[in-house]
């Protein structure tokens, strides 16, 4: 007979920890199970070659909710996080683009290359701030089914209601334009510089299958720049020790608060008892007994692979077999001899302490979209690419560095599947196009990691290698993620919960998934979160 | 890492004078604090002889072309079209919701040709407001340097070396000539609330006008002055600064960081009869309402001062520097507004500030309280509001007869 508990999370991913940690904290027993050897799920980090730390798939933090490193106290669990300042777009003409954290050497580089433009990213950046004011409230609330005549949902609506109200009509009708409009129409209703508008749209197609011209790619913008770290929106920073480190501080948080945290302990399915989820089965058949199970998995296996399909409504099976991952990101993680050289901006300086992004143009990133339309991955990635060593030292031996390369597109369904020739091809179609802005990049590898789609799916467990548990499409967000009817973290199995960036708000190192789930159970349990 | 911000025309010779490498920003632009270790004897020049400022890092535009005065009349409350060919304008200017978005200078350079300084870039904004004009905004905030002569000794220094009516210039006037052979525009124009002049003219002249200025104006008591001394001189002249006194429409991100030009004391430079402009409308129904709120001179008395540093066994702590820290303001207990920026001034030997109060305590003569620091607790010194400027010597507008 194993010890029984009030909650098993199935999958060590930040979310799950999120909820582990929200569900210990109110002095519930708690278990966390997860099938790699590590915690994390795609926030990992890892020494894939001896000496050097990468982070492996998700490589930025911005969008933590400070809610939670406060709650939590992830601060006194070990998470810090290092500014990550600057953004430089080499262009193929030898010059670059570059935005400097710092105001004043952002105005000057702007007017270099437009006077208008550096005067309407003022006006730009008030607008987004009041955007993502305008979206934070959504941000912090369990979606309500607009459908239902429930008092609860119906007051949720209502004050949904009062909140745009309360935008006054200028913002709401900006708000309604970010949120059906794409990118690269959005960005040029304010902007004229190409480097520009590419390296902002970029943020709108960031784990999407669409492209910067797609409509529906201005709100992805958006959710990027909803980050805030210490109150600042629109601030990234990189997790000293890699984003690992933050699974980790959860998890510590989550520990200390009581939990228990197994790994390489991989849940087969979830056990059923008239109806009920009543535990789990893991692989190989040990069974565990819990009051609750909450799946940080993905939508598709929380409801399909966790599950019998017969258990669930046909509808909902229907609805999420339509659900969209399709995958279209890549990384390439390297350990370097030395530091790459940047025609644009030789030697070494500050510019490598902060983001290099291979966005020259708006049609550079629509033309490397067609490629992957008609399943291939793009000739000439968009890639954001840092540099984890120069931010933090520990990432790498003195003196030899790490870089982390985030690549689009690379198409889940690549034409003839993905095989090892495919992956190493994409490989070298990454680095030759870097090589094109880096020259002395190729001598400098000593080892080379590339993370397709495939392998996302096959090693972090997100199906279809999709970064954000599903596309960030309109139609897959607040009330409809993942699915109508099921977007409140229950699902039809009683005692059966969803934590996962597949549930609103979702994508990105947010840890909101896992905080919104925790406090429904907790209200299920009647406790008051 | 060398100095990554923006050099004014005149960098390589301020460079070599300061003392303390007290470098600020202004407008993108590395400017001196002070020359000096400490700039009291810079501030002195600006009231005793003639403090020279580079104020390159003003953003500047020429406009030009047959609906210039059109464009100027649309975006800005004065009466562009009715000014002289000379003539300066200073003047807020609005958002469609009347709401002031900068403040600076319009000169009428010739018929249809002007030049506007403003404190922020405002290209964009002209260019939005000219749709179907004819007209060119050009920006020449690099290739147009320009200096401020500020002081008593000023228009002697300037009648010696320029080749221009300097003396008989009025004050808001601006004339054409040369300095040591170097094209230049003099407007009899100014910060600090003194005589004194601008002198505005291309970058690749900086340095021969700079040296020139500084050889012929040792004998008139002439300093480099750094923009810590030019602060406390604004001050006094009751002139506001944005950013500091108020925030641009621009940029305030919630309704209460915005200002009217009434509130802010320049409902003078509204000409609501002149035709339409930006604001109009809302500056007219403000107008007839009045102003909730309005920028007001403070003064503090001294025998409060006295008091209050007394208790704690001192001499009332003067701060040498103006300070632009939001500070309370209070009434009868209650904080009902603030101040935005202050100073001990030298010449009127008075604690003075610029405060934003609700319009019934904003009459002069009014009673109010400012917070002041003593030894670490705050405590509430008496204020009297006061007309601004504080200081306003009759020189400033004088003409020699």
């Amino acid at each position: 007979m194993t010890r029984s508990y009030d909650a098993i999370i199935i999958g060590g991913g930040h979310n799950g920890l999120v909820t582990a940690a929200y569900l210990a904290r109110s002095g519930r027993r708690v278990l966390v199970l997860e099938r790699r050897h590590i915690l994390g799920g795609a926030a990992v980090t890892e020494e894939i070659f001896p000496g050097f730390k990468f982070s492996v798939f998700s490589y930025v933090v911005s969008l933590l909710r400070p809610e939670i490193i406060r709650e939590l106290d992830l601060a006194s669990h070990g998470l810090q996080i290092l500014p990550l300042e600057s953004t430089l777009t080499p262009l193929p003409n030898g010059d670059h683009f570059m935005a400097w954290g710092d105001h004043d050497r952002a105005r000057q580089e702007l007017m270099r290359h437009s006077l208008r433009d550096a005067e309407a990213y003022e006006e730009f950046g008030r607008e987004m701030h009041h955007m993502a004011m305008a979206v934070r409230p959504i941000l912090e609330m369990v979606p309500p089914d607009p459908t239902s005549l429930s008092p609860s949902d119906l007051g949720a609506m209502l004050r949904l209601g009062k909140h745009m109200h309360d935008l006054g009509s200028e913002r709401f009708h900006m708000l309604y334009r970010l949120m059906t409009m794409s990118s690269a129409d959005f960005l040029s209703e304010w902007f004229e510089c190409e480097p520009l508008k590419a390296t902002k749209s970029a943020s709108g197609i960031i784990g999407t299958f669409l492209g910067p011209r797609s409509p529906g790619t201005a709100y992805v913008l958006l959710h990027h720049y909803m980050g805030d770290i210490d109150g600042a929106f629109r601030a990234w920073g990189f997790a000293r020790g890699g984003t690992g480190a933050i699974s980790e501080a959860i998890a510590s948080a989550a520990r200390a608060a009581g939990a228990e945290i197994r790994t390489e302990a991989g849940v087969e399915r979830v056990l059923l008892e008239r109806g009920r989820a009543a535990g789990v089965v893991l692989e190989g058949g040990e069974e565990i007994r819990s009051r609750v199970v909450v799946s940080a998995l993905d939508p598709r296996r929380t409801f399909l692979q966790m599950l019998e399909p017969e258990s669930l409504p046909g509808d909902l099976v229907d609805s999420l077999r339509r659900y969209r991952f399709r995958g279209s990101s890549g990384k390439v993680n390297l350990a370097l001899d030395r530091l790459p050289d940047f025609t644009c901006m030789p030697g070494p300086g500050p510019h490598l302490g902060g983001a290099v992004s291979i966005s020259p143009s708006i049609e550079y990133l629509e033309r490397a979209h067609d490629d992957a339309k008609y399943g291939e991955f793009s000739r000439r990635p968009y890639m954001d690419v840092i540099l984890p060593s120069m931010i933090d030292p520990g990432m790498a031996p003195p003196g030899k560095h790490v870089m982390s390369i985030f690549v689009q597109y690379a198409p889940y369904h690549l034409n003839g599947g993905w095989t090892d020739q495919r992956r190493e091809a994409f490989g070298d179609t990454v680095i030759d196009t870097l090589s094109e802005y880096a020259p002395n990049l190729k001598s400098a590898i000593l080892h080379r990691q590339v993370v397709t789609p495939k392998d996302i799916e096959t090693v972090a467990g997100l199906s279809e290698g999709n970064i954000f548990h599903g596309e960030l499409a309109l139609n897959q967000l607040f009330f409809l993620r993942p699915a109508a009817q099921w977007a409140k973290y229950r699902t039809p199995v009683r005692h059966y919960y969803q934590c996962g960036s597949g549930t609103h708000p979702g994508g990105g190192i947010m840890g909101a998934s896992g905080r919104l789930a925790a406090r429904e159970i907790l209200t299920d349990w009647g406790q008051r979160p | 890492m060398s100095l990554q911000l923006l050099r004014t025309p005149f960098h390589d010779r301020t460079a070599g004078l300061a003392q303390g490498a007290a470098w600020r920003r202004w407008a993108g632009h590395a400017v001196l604090g002070s020359y000096e270790l400490h700039h009291d004897r810079e501030y002195a020049a600006i009231r005793n002889g003639v403090g020279l400022l580079d104020v390159s890092p003003l953003y500047k535009y020429l406009i030009h072309g047959s609906d210039a005065a059109r464009l100027l009349d649309r975006v800005l409350p004065r009466h562009v079209a009715a000014s002289r060919v000379g003539q300066v304008l200073y003047m807020p200017w609005c958002d469609g919701h009347g709401k002031v978005i900068d403040d600076g200078t319009c000169t009428r350079l010739a018929e249809n040709r002007f030049r506007l300084t403003s404190a922020d870039p405002s290209i964009r904004w002209l260019q939005r407001n000219a749709v179907g004009m004819d007209v060119v905004v050009e920006d020449v905030s690099r290739s147009l340097a320009a200096l401020a002569l500020q002081g008593p000794r000023s228009r002697e220094l300037l009648m010696r070396l320029a080749d221009a009516d300097v003396e008989g210039l009025r004050y808001f006037r601006a004339v054409e000539g040369s300095l040591r052979g170097v094209p230049v525009w003099i407007s009899r124009t100014g910060y600090t609330g003194d005589l004194g002049y601008e002198v505005w003219l291309a970058s690749a002249d900086a340095l021969t006008v700079w040296d020139a200025l500084i050889e012929e104006g040792a004998g008139y008591g002439l300093l480099p002055a750094g923009i810590l001394a030019l602060d406390v001189a604004r001050i006094e002249a009751g002139l506001i600064m944005i950013d500091v006194d108020y925030v641009s429409a621009h940029r305030a991100v919630v309704p209460s960081q915005l200002s009217t030009p009434y509130e802010l004391g320049l409902g003078w430079a509204v000409k609501l009869d002149k035709g339409p402009f930006n604001g109009r409308e809302a500056l007219a129904a403000e107008k007839a309402r009045g102003p909730a709120w309005q920028l007001v001179g403070i003064e503090v008395d001294w025998d409060a001062l006295v008091a209050l540093f007394g208790q704690a066994g001192l001499p009332p702590q003067l701060p040498s520097v103006a300070w632009r820290t939001s500070i309370p303001v209070f009434v009868g207990g209650s904080q009902v507004g603030y101040a935005t920026s202050g100073c001990w001034s030298p010449i009127l030997k008075k604690s003075v500030a610029l405060a934003h109060l609700p319009a019934r305590y904003a009459a002069p003569g009014t009673g109010v309280e400012l917070e002041v620091t003593v030894e670490h607790f705050r405590r509430r010194a008496a204020a009297t509001v006061v007309p601004t400027p504080f200081f306003d010597p009759e020189r400033k507008k004088a003409v020699p007869s």
